[in-house]
């Protein structure tokens, strides 16, 4: 069933390359297809039932020889996350309605992306996730050199490579690790979580999580690993972004709940404390970083760095058994999973807006806008929504995440919790302040703005945006359908990181 | 005595073609040639399906007095070398088309096939320079055969360097006999932990010397790019793959059956020359242009690569596997990537294949596969052979030479990505720069890249082939 899932997508895109459709019908494949793989899902989760384990576990034999196998299955930390890559896709879909530039190859490549994401969430198999992590890695690089801005944006996407390249590389290097410690020697999640093979192994240990740290962080990313991600966000198509922020970013995230922590627990224990600190300068530094750009997609990409920094800060709090219970640990789990379909749906939101800027206006820099309330009601409430949500006010998705981070970590974490707190102070502010030159005021447009002036949101924009921000709304106001799938596999997690 | 013949019948086959296709190709008129291609098909086909047979038979043996050895390693490496052999054939059809010699190319291909067999299955440091020679000799006139000013430096150059290298490992086999008394790997095995400690070293180092020429390793290197450059696109296809099978499958039978016990720090050399190679190649191949020049830069590093199951030959029991897996993975994917080149003659710098998407989809799409897959993305087989190799290293206490091996494949990743880039950009370069030299090449680059994803994908099926130790 996963499987059908997962490579539904590569399917359509198989029968795009065999028959050449004109680019709208194109589309409109990829859009029944994206469909098609949320209604699956949806269907996955109403018959999920309760408890932490996993469900759809499927497992074949791949290269038995070097201990690989073609391993799948979901439990509460993944669904979420394999729901919402669908849902994305499905708006990213709706979204590209309006893109007229080599149409049957860009939606070739995102409906690959979209098998590659998916692989990576229900993979068991480090190697499987491996492979998913870094054909993510080929085609985000596709998306952003085909369909960039430019020449800039060819350089972007090679140095997002790169970037993420080495970061993929240190991750099979902490896996073959891994591999070698156990025996009989293994690439399998489960049976590697049951053997613990690294519990005391000291100094080999602490190598292994370091090349599996520093890969995951890179991808998460966290400072000093986030170079990479303002120049491939700015440079990317509204898509590409919304996808890369949504859905790539969440690979580094749920690699530490995935592997690092339940296949490291007692390393990960004993340097948590590191997890903590760079979770905590991420979250302000992101913050900080973000309130001094001018330019809004930029903006948007640093809020990337803050709210990733949050969700390293619960992991990292998640190892420390000290002054916390079981309960305290579980939430900042929880806490974590949900900032990661929270932030999800935001950040692709708010891409998806810039890109409606960038389309009307030919520019990101918010001092060449003001005013733009009055000619576009739709695209001010939007932003307004998706930035109130971002920062984290009650009754949206954001709050709910960010609320049971911070209770999970205070307990343990007081230091860094406080200091990770004056993040969302940042933050609203420089929402605020985008919100407030952009939108209110007397009417500016920048020169570069097109003939027709500055239209409102068409049917596609609206169809692609409102549903992710509604959903943000319904998780802000009722989240237990969610809560009640991410809390007993993160109480899993924790029972798993305190052996 | 084991002189059984029939263990021989894919070197014999080779050997038998190649002097029949030289009797029929004096007497074939000139649009006929064609016929000793298609025998030498035959004759790669016939060897194919005989080890084929052979391996799944599981008998392992020693025959001619110990002197050649038929077992896991042998059998992998016939399939590998005859495999390739049959698409360096195939991209050299639109090449020769018209040309006077087209019989003598083939029989040349089939010699120095059967010479880099001869390697393989070497047991015997005299056996193994035989191999030497006949896979080297018809070599230099392959490398020389388009016969115009840069095939004849090509040739030159290859064949000084071969000399010379071969005149040392001579020396070396000598110096060797002279430790151990013997030629037999059997026989030293025993004998040199008691040898002069001097002369063992001596001795393995000069014979190293001819097997690192072959492969084109580090510090043997240098005539790697001018050959790759000079000679005609099959050729360099041909030098900068099949000979080093055959190298790497004799330094890793000698060392791991010959040299166990010896006190010569021999692992740790080979360590240190595989960082040397892999460094070296890829800091050279940065900025190269011509696309020849980066791909032999890139074999260099790839050599690199394939050292370091050679050094932890005798530490780690994933070495094996490891090094005849990535061999196989390494051989498609260069030859996909050099079937690419062959089928545009006329595009020789990276900026020539500036808009290929647009033009030529599908042979774009085999380079976008074949050199993510040298770089060792996944799903492609190079990346399983990464993985294995790193492993079988990390397992034999080398993690640091794993560690330098990932910083090399991120670096390396830089230049494949230099070619990669223009294929997307629209098209800035005339049209006939990209017209392609015919079917044969084509086929051959799309079956490449094909069979390079398939064996990352099925690595399950053939990795246990390629598992067992090596005849005693």
């Amino acid at each position: 069933m996963l499987t059908v899932v997962t490579f539904l997508p590569l399917l359509a895109c198989a029968v795009l390359v065999a028959r050449r459709l004109p680019g709208r019908a194109c589309v409109w494949v990829w859009i029944a297809t994206a469909a098609a793989d949320l209604a699956l899902v949806i269907a996955l989760w109403a018959n999920f039932g309760a408890g932490g384990g996993l469900r759809y576990e499927q497992r074949v034999r791949w290269i038995p020889s070097a201990g690989v196998s073609y391993h799948v299955g979901v439990d509460g930390l993944s669904l979420p996350l394999v729901a919402l890559t669908c849902l994305l896709f499905l708006a990213v879909a709706v979204y590209s309605l309006r893109e007229t530039r080599r149409v049957r190859a860009y939606t070739c490549l995102f409906l690959f992306l979209q098998t590659v994401c998916l692989g990576l969430f229900v993979a068991l198999d480090l190697i499987v996730f491996f492979v998913f992590f870094d054909l993510s890695i080929v085609g985000m690089f596709f998306v952003i050199a085909g369909w960039g801005h430019g020449e800039q944006g060819r350089a972007a996407a090679l140095k997002f490579f790169l970037y993420t390249f080495i970061g993929s590389l240190a991750l099979l290097l902490g896996f073959i690790g891994l591999y070698l410690a156990a025996t009989p020697h293994t690439f399998d999640m489960l049976d590697l979580t049951r053997a613990n093979p690294l519990a005391g192994r000291g100094a080999y240990a602490a190598l292994v999580l370091l090349a599996i740290g520093a890969g995951l962080a890179v991808k998460t990313p966290t400072v000093p690993f986030h170079t990479w991600l303002p120049p491939a966000h700015t440079d990317a198509p509204a898509a590409g972004s919304a996808i890369l922020a949504g859905i790539l970013l969440k690979m580094g995230a749920y690699g530490f709940v995935r592997i690092a922590m339940p296949l490291l627990p007692g390393t990960w224990r004993e340097y948590a404390m590191v997890f903590i600190v760079v979770g905590a300068v991420s979250a302000v530094y992101g913050a900080l970083v973000a309130l001094g750009q001018t330019h809004f997609k930029r903006m948007i990409a640093y809020t990337s760095v803050n709210h990733m920094g949050y969700i390293v800060l619960a992991v990292g709090a998640a190892g420390v058994l000290a002054g916390t219970d079981v309960q305290a640990r579980t939430l900042a789990v929880t806490g974590a999973v949900t900032q990661m379909v929270s932030h999800g749906l935001l950040t692709a939101a708010l891409f998806l807006l810039s890109g409606v800027l960038y389309d009307r206006g030919g520019t990101y820099e918010m001092d060449r806008y003001s005013g733009l309330a009055a000619p576009s009601p739709k695209l001010a409430t939007a932003t307004g929504v998706a930035a109130f949500a971002s920062l984290g006010i009650p009754g949206f998705s954001g709050f709910i995440a960010e609320f049971q981070i911070f209770t999970g970590s205070l307990a343990s974490q007081a230091v860094a919790t406080a200091i990770a707190l004056t993040g969302i102070l940042i933050t609203a502010a420089l929402f605020l302040r985008a919100l407030r030159g952009m939108f209110m005021g007397s009417l500016r447009l920048p020169s570069s703005t097109g003939a027709g002036g500055f239209g409102d949101m068409v049917a596609a924009e609206t169809f692609s945006i409102a549903p992710l921000l509604t959903l943000g709304l319904v998780i802000g106001v009722a989240p237990r359908f969610l809560l009640d799938v991410i809390e007993p596999a993160g109480r899993t997690l924790v029972g798993l990181v305190a052996r | 005595m084991n002189e059984n013949l029939a263990a021989l019948v894919p070197e014999t086959a080779l050997l038998v073609a190649a002097v029949a296709g030289l009797l029929a190709g004096s007497w074939l008129p000139r649009r006929r040639q064609w016929v000793v291609a298609a025998l030498a098909a035959a004759a790669c086909v016939a060897g194919v399906v005989v080890t084929a047979v052979t391996m799944a038979g599981g008998r392992d043996q020693l025959v001619f007095s110990g002197a050649f050895a038929v077992d896991t390693a042998t059998g992998a490496g016939r399939l590998i070398v005859l495999g390739a052999l049959v698409p360096v054939g195939a991209m050299s059809v639109e090449w020769l088309r018209g040309n006077q010699r087209e019989a003598e190319y083939y029989v040349l291909l089939l010699l120095t096939g059967g010479g880099t067999l001869a390697m393989i299955g070497a047991n015997d440091l005299l056996m193994l320079f035989a191999g030497y020679l006949l896979a080297s000799v018809p070599a230099y006139a392959l490398a020389g055969f388009a016969k115009d000013a840069t095939s004849t430096e090509a040739a030159l150059k290859y064949y000084l360097m071969g000399a010379l290298t071969g005149v040392v490992m001579l020396a070396g086999v000598s110096v060797l006999y002279a430790a151990g008394h013997a030629t037999l790997y059997g026989e030293l095995r025993p004998a040199l932990p008691s040898a002069p400690y001097g002369l063992v070293a001596v001795g393995l180092v000069a014979v190293l010397a001819g097997l690192l020429f072959k492969i084109g390793g580090v510090p043997a290197h240098y005539w790697v790019p001018d050959v790759t450059d000079g000679a005609m696109a099959p050729v360099a296809a041909y030098v900068t793959t099949l000979p080093k099978i055959g190298g790497l499958i004799a330094a890793f039978r000698l060392l791991h059956q010959a040299f166990p016990a010896s006190e010569v720090n021999w692992p740790l050399l080979l360590a240190v020359l595989a960082a040397l190679s892999m460094t070296l190649g890829n800091l050279a191949a940065f900025f190269q242009t011509s696309v020849k020049r980066l791909l032999a830069y890139s074999t260099i590093s790839q050599v690199g690569y394939l050292l370091m199951a050679v050094a932890v030959a005798t530490r780690s029991d994933l070495a094996q596997p490891a090094l005849l897996f990535y061999l196989a993975a390494y051989a498609v994917t260069n030859l996909g990537a050099f079937a690419v080149v062959t089928e545009l003659p006329s595009a020789r710098t990276l900026d020539d294949y500036r808009g290929l998407a647009h033009r030529h989809p599908g042979l774009a799409a085999v380079l976008v596969v074949c050199l993510l897959g040298l770089v060792g993305t996944p799903p492609t087989g190079v990346f399983l052979g990464k993985l294995e190799v790193f492993a079988a290293a990390v397992n034999g206490d080398y993690t640091w030479l794993a560690a330098l091996a990932v910083a090399n494949t991120v670096a390396s990743l830089f230049y494949y990505l230099r070619w990669l880039t223009p294929l997307f950009r629209t098209p800035g370069v005339p049209a006939d720069v990209h017209a392609p030299a015919g079917r044969w090449s084509a086929t051959t680059a799309y079956l490449a890249a094909a069979s390079s994803l398939a064996l990352g994908i099925a690595g399950g099926a053939v990795l246990p082939l390629f598992t067992g130790a090596p005849s005693p």
